[in-house]
């Protein structure tokens, strides 16, 4: 008999180590399986059937604590940390709604892990769903509800190994046409054909037109507001420094993101941009926000920020003119949409 | 034959003559690749879904997950050197590698108590980093110094494979449990500390302590001529040792050609054009074909002696570069790539340690080859940063011909540079 490993040790030794060993593995063991049996327990079946439709005069959003990752709503008028909310509607990750017509990106784990947009009818019912990769991010619907767009997150896709390069999807509803990823679009920046392999598009925003859109894309470190044209399918960039979008319902402003700060520690604040005279101004939530605001109104815009005391994200509200003071609207909520 | 005849040599050759088969790698070596099997299984499991755990669940944005994911990897560097001397230091290999098992292991409870605080996970992170850091020199040194010189290629070969197993093993458990729970993230964690913890139990119970018992004071032969006065065993002076410089040197020449997976995997996307859910599915490819040959190359490495295999291996990476310039394409290119990809790594990662162990002596070894890691690591950064650039400034086509000619140049001075043989004479010097 000879023993496996070399230290001095008789037989008894090793073999009393070893059943040592195999006792704490199946300890282990037994830890692992209960803990799993118990989070998939705990995971509720995501239902695919919504409670309630699309309905004007609400405001949308997924809810972070109960029936968590499924979409609820509130009466869109009514301030409050929201005592009348409904939960019960689809699971998304990300959700958005205008008009009839909703849109709801999922994950669904497994190996690989895969991503779906989904389209809603006027009732959250499921009318396409188109298969994905990556990690969903922004999702948009026009006011007519007719033009969607939305952005994945890519990993492993970037030049370095740790960054995140983006997706983004124009789906046409009327026409059924798909633009999965918008990054060959001609682009004209500062004036010239722009040519380069690291080009990244998010955050698109539609006009009223369904034509004419806005979205951010990134180039060489830098972000730059651009302006779309479906019909004519090319890119124009009008300014720099301008993440995520969001159009104004009367299509006269639009509010974005503006990085403020180098580095990681609050990058970003929020700002409103007027298209007649192409001035901005900042609003008066001081907090970085990293979210595609939405307009509530044309004087209102909500976006998300990570929540206090241990909750994941709360949507707030602020005037778009940059007076007054940010409202705690939702608490335990992202992706805020208002019905119009 | 080189080098000091330690205890454990000593042991592993009375197993030899005492019927353990040739061709079977020490007690020792299988115990660290055991453990090593199920701590990678423990990590690549929280590896693969951290992304997806910061986005998704904690709402981070990607920039802050860049952020945290990359802060750790400069300190790594340091404390990879710190762990290896520590580990010299009184020949405590077993204890500073078991102290780094159980920091990563810990690390995991750490990301399921953090919650959803960034500063919380900040930390759990640098403890996992700290602790890959701290453990891989002494480990390496252990496997070094409880293997018979002639066979050291055989025994990084063995525990490369285990390694790679396990690797290959964690991602595909984590994704089952996401799918099993419906993307319960803390069963993840659970399931991954369970794991760590289990290698830690085993490096505890299976792997022995006292390997340096060989270092301080018995028999000091022949090799021992590269050491200066007893008394100082620093660090530092191991910079004097011509040998070790040279390999040094090579390594770091040869990783500042090198440029780095992720283009490799993205260059291959963009020439196939093939769905991006395969993308995940590359790494493991070429980590198959590691696994597979990790062995033989070793014993390779073993039977006409270190440099050749190292050399060939990057050779074959080199062989990768190209193909990705040349007008192949379909199945062939991909299949190739991976191929030479996983060539290289089996050829070159553990024949490195295989390489340097006989130039370094027994109470300098973890410092040693943590001296060589890193600076490899450091070469290797700056070629992914240099390449990047040059990607973007010149386009693809010019920067992978850069990186082709720079490669060759790096292959000729290494082949210049590294000692031709340790196996056979008296020594390299």
């Amino acid at each position: 008999m000879k023993s496996q490993s070399s230290p001095p040790s008789p037989l008894s030794s090793l073999r009393s180590r070893v059943v040592a060993v195999a006792a704490a593995a199946a300890v282990l063991a037994g830890v692992a399986v209960t803990y799993t049996l118990q989070a998939a327990e705990r995971a509720e079946s995501a239902d695919a059937t919504s409670e309630f439709g699309l309905d004007r005069g609400k405001l949308y959003f997924r809810s972070t604590t109960e029936a968590a990752g499924r979409v609820a709503r509130v009466p869109a008028s009514g301030g409050g940390g929201g005592g009348t909310r409904t939960t019960g509607g689809p699971s998304c990750e990300r959700f958005y709604a205008a008009a009839g017509t909703g849109l709801c990106l999922q994950r669904r784990s497994g190996i690989p892990p895969k991503s779906y947009a989904v389209v809603l009818d006027d009732r959250l019912r499921e009318k396409r769903r188109i298969a994905l990769t990556g990690i969903p991010n922004r999702a948009r619907v026009s006011a007519s509800g007719r033009m969607l767009s939305w952005t994945m997150f890519a990993t492993g896709d970037s030049y370095a190994g740790s960054s995140f390069s983006t997706r983004t999807s124009i789906l046409d509803t009327r026409t059924g046409y798909l633009i999965k990823n918008m990054e060959e679009i001609p682009l004209t920046l500062d004036g010239r054909r722009y040519h380069s392999p690291d080009v990244n598009y998010w955050g698109v925003t539609f006009a009223k037109d369904d034509n004419r859109f806005y979205a951010t894309v990134s180039t060489k470190g830098k972000t730059y507001l651009v302006r779309g044209d479906m019909a004519k399918w090319s890119a124009t960039t009008l300014r720099s420094n301008v993440e995520c979008p969001s159009l104004s319902p009367d299509n006269t402003r639009i509010a974005f993101k503006k990085r403020v700060r180098k580095g990681t520690r609050d990058p970003w604040r929020l700002y409103v941009l007027d298209l007649r005279t192409m001035r901005e101004h900042p609003l008066a939530e001081r907090h970085s926000v990293d979210d595609q605001a939405a307009w509530l109104d044309d004087d209102t815009l909500a976006y998300a920020l990570p929540g206090a005391d241990g909750r994941k994200q709360d949507i707030w509200t602020t005037r778009a003119d940059g007076s007054g003071r940010p409202t705690l609207r939702i608490r335990d909520g992202s992706s805020p949409a208002a019905v119009r | 034959m080189y080098l000091a005849t330690t205890d454990a040599v000593a042991k592993a050759s009375e197993q030899e003559q005492s019927g353990v088969r040739r061709g079977r790698v020490a007690g020792p070596v299988l115990a660290l690749g055991a453990v090593s099997l199920v701590t990678d299984i423990s990590s690549e499991m929280v590896t693969a879904v951290l992304p997806l755990y910061f986005v998704l669940q904690l709402g981070l944005s990607p920039l802050q997950f860049g952020f945290l994911d990359g802060l750790y990897n400069g300190v790594t560097a340091l404390v990879r050197l710190a762990g290896g001397y520590a580990a010299d230091r009184g020949g405590r290999h077993k204890l500073v590698a078991g102290g780094g098992y159980a920091l990563s292991a810990l690390s995991r409870l750490g990301l399921l108590l953090a919650g959803g605080a960034t500063a919380g996970i900040g930390a759990a992170l640098a403890a996992d980093r700290i602790g890959k850091g701290v453990r891989t020199a002494p480990r390496d040194a252990l496997i070094s110094l409880s293997s018979p010189p002639d066979t050291l290629g055989r025994a990084f070969g063995v525990h490369r494979a285990m390694d790679t197993t396990g690797a290959l093993l964690g991602p595909l458990a984590a994704f089952a449990l996401l799918w099993a729970t419906a993307d319960a993230y803390d069963a993840v964690f659970v399931v991954s500390f369970c794991f760590g913890l289990l290698g830690v139990l085993m490096l505890v119970a299976f792997v022995p302590g006292h390997l340096s018992q060989v270092s301080p004071r018995p028999s000091r032969p022949a090799p021992e001529r590269h050491r200066p006065a007893a008394p100082r065993p620093r660090a530092l002076g191991l910079l004097r040792v011509p040998a070790f410089r040279r390999v040094l040197c090579a390594a770091a020449l040869l990783g500042a050609a090198t440029i780095g997976d992720a283009f490799l995997y993205l260059l291959l996307q963009r020439r196939l054009d093939f769905a991006i859910s395969w993308f995940p599915l590359l790494p493991l490819g070429a980590a198959a074909v590691y696994l597979l040959l990790a062995v033989p190359a070793g014993r390779l490495a073993d039977r006409v002696g270190r440099r050749v295999p190292f050399l060939a291996g990057h050779v074959a990476l080199l062989g990768g570069y190209v193909l990705l310039l040349a007008p192949t394409d379909g199945w062939p290119l991909l299949i190739g790539v991976l191929l030479l990809l996983g060539i290289f790594y089996a050829a070159t990662d553990g024949v490195l340690m295989a390489l340097v162990a006989p130039v370094v002596a027994q109470e300098r070894r973890a410092s040693g080859m943590a001296v060589l890691q890193t600076g490899q690591a450091l070469a290797r950064l700056v070629a992914a940063a240099g390449f990047g650039a040059a990607w973007t400034l010149w386009g693809v086509g010019t920067a992978l011909t850069c990186a082709v000619v720079a490669l060759t140049v790096a292959v000729a001075g290494a082949a210049a540079l590294l000692p031709q043989s340790h196996t056979s004479s008296g020594g390299p010097t």
